[in-house]
């Protein structure tokens, strides 16, 4: 008799309490708004926050990784073994349109977000394209310059100084050409899956790409070319 | 659960925000059109200034080099802010930790190589027709 009443109540009572306190805060109720920092208080976070946080992690490292080429450039910047110089090899208009079209893809890669926010396609895919079309452009800036130094003489193998420097800013270009595949890709699953989650979230991983690859030019454009031709 | 499940449609997290969300600085200046028109506006400006430094003689010759690396850093800040929504509020304490320990390796492997190379080439013994690093 007492056995049967308490599998009766068990199982209610069960359900009753973790209804009503959610002890691990599942449900994410509550816990607003007491200057809690992180997600502890408040259950796991949003599937949104953490493969963001894990892109920018990834973003950090990439970063990292072309602060170990920047190392090297600035070790080996002095080391042209009687070859050509920065000074003499830069060319400061081409670098400062270069700049331009990375930093207008930039920006219009963050309207062309805030048009995905509302939910309108045809923005977001003219932003996406215009976005592309720029970074397409840098290429082709970067490519004709490489093409022309190689034709000089003055190609990787000419001096340490010119090693590093193919290695830093080809890395950088290679990104750029990277991140244009990827573009290409995301305007074809929007444009057929539509505003999905996951693609929301492939999109949001793409934007930070794009805004970190040009945080890396602005050291690239300030450090190599601006300090080289001016040294 | 395909349209209806879209992130705008919960209401965002004010303690835990994602690297370039906007949702959560909306009403700041850094958040929407108008964070993305001041960004894109200081880092022309920075740009500029750095082009201006080195096309000109506004700045005494051997300060260029300092006050290049000093408008780098800003306009890196602005990228940081206006594009990436980096904020010190508390709702960005994972992600400002994760790029202040990014930014002490960076600083660590840069300085860090220039320092020991600089001090090897100081050590290493003067051959003819040497000026730095071979002939």
């Amino acid at each position: 008799m007492s056995g049967a009443a308490g599998s009766s109540t068990l199982p209610s009572d069960i359900s009753a309490r973790s209804g009503e306190h959610d002890p691990y805060r599942v449900g994410r109720h509550g816990g607003h708004g007491h200057g809690s920092t992180g997600s502890g208080a408040v259950g796991p976070a949003s599937r949104y926050v953490t493969v963001t946080y894990g892109f920018w992690i990834f973003l950090l490292s990439d970063i990292i990784m072309f602060s170990a080429f920047f190392a090297g450039y600035a070790v080996l910047s002095g080391a042209t073994a009687g070859g050509p110089t920065g000074r003499e090899l830069f060319e400061l208009p081409r670098v400062a349109i270069q700049t331009g079209l990375l930093l207008t893809s930039s920006f219009t890669c963050g309207l062309g977000s805030l048009a995905s926010h509302r939910r309108d396609m045809a923005w977001t895919q003219i932003w996406l394209l215009v976005t592309g079309v720029l970074g397409a452009a840098f290429l082709v800036l970067e490519v004709q310059e490489f093409a022309a130094m190689i034709d000089e003489g003055a190609g990787p193998t000419r001096s340490a100084f010119l090693s590093s420097f193919f290695a830093l800013v080809g890395c950088h270009g290679l990104h750029v050409g990277l991140g244009l595949l990827w573009l290409g890709t995301m305007m074809a699953q929007l444009w057929l899956k539509g505003f999905r989650d996951d693609i929301l979230r492939r999109l949001h991983c793409f934007n930070l790409f794009w805004h970190a690859l040009d945080i890396v030019w602005v050291a690239i454009f300030s450090l190599v070319y601006l300090l080289g031709a001016s040294a | 659960m395909s349209v209806k499940d879209h992130r705008e449609d919960h209401a965002p997290d004010m303690d835990d925000a994602a690297p370039g969300q906007e949702t959560v600085n909306e009403r700041e200046p850094v958040g929407g059109l108008q964070g993305y028109v001041i960004g894109f506006g200081f880092a022309v400006l920075l740009t500029a200034a750095s082009f201006a430094v080195v096309m000109t003689d506004l700045v005494y010759g051997p300060a260029v080099v300092s006050a290049l690396v000093v408008l780098a850093i800003g306009q890196m800040g602005v990228h940081l802010v206006f594009f990436l929504h980096l904020t010190t509020g508390p709702d960005n304490t994972n992600n400002v930790l994760a790029l202040a320990f990014g930014i002490f390796v960076v600083v660590l492997v840069v300085l860090g190589s220039i320092w020991i190379m600089s001090h090897l080439n100081h050590a290493m013994m003067p051959m003819p027709g040497m000026n730095r690093f071979g002939s």
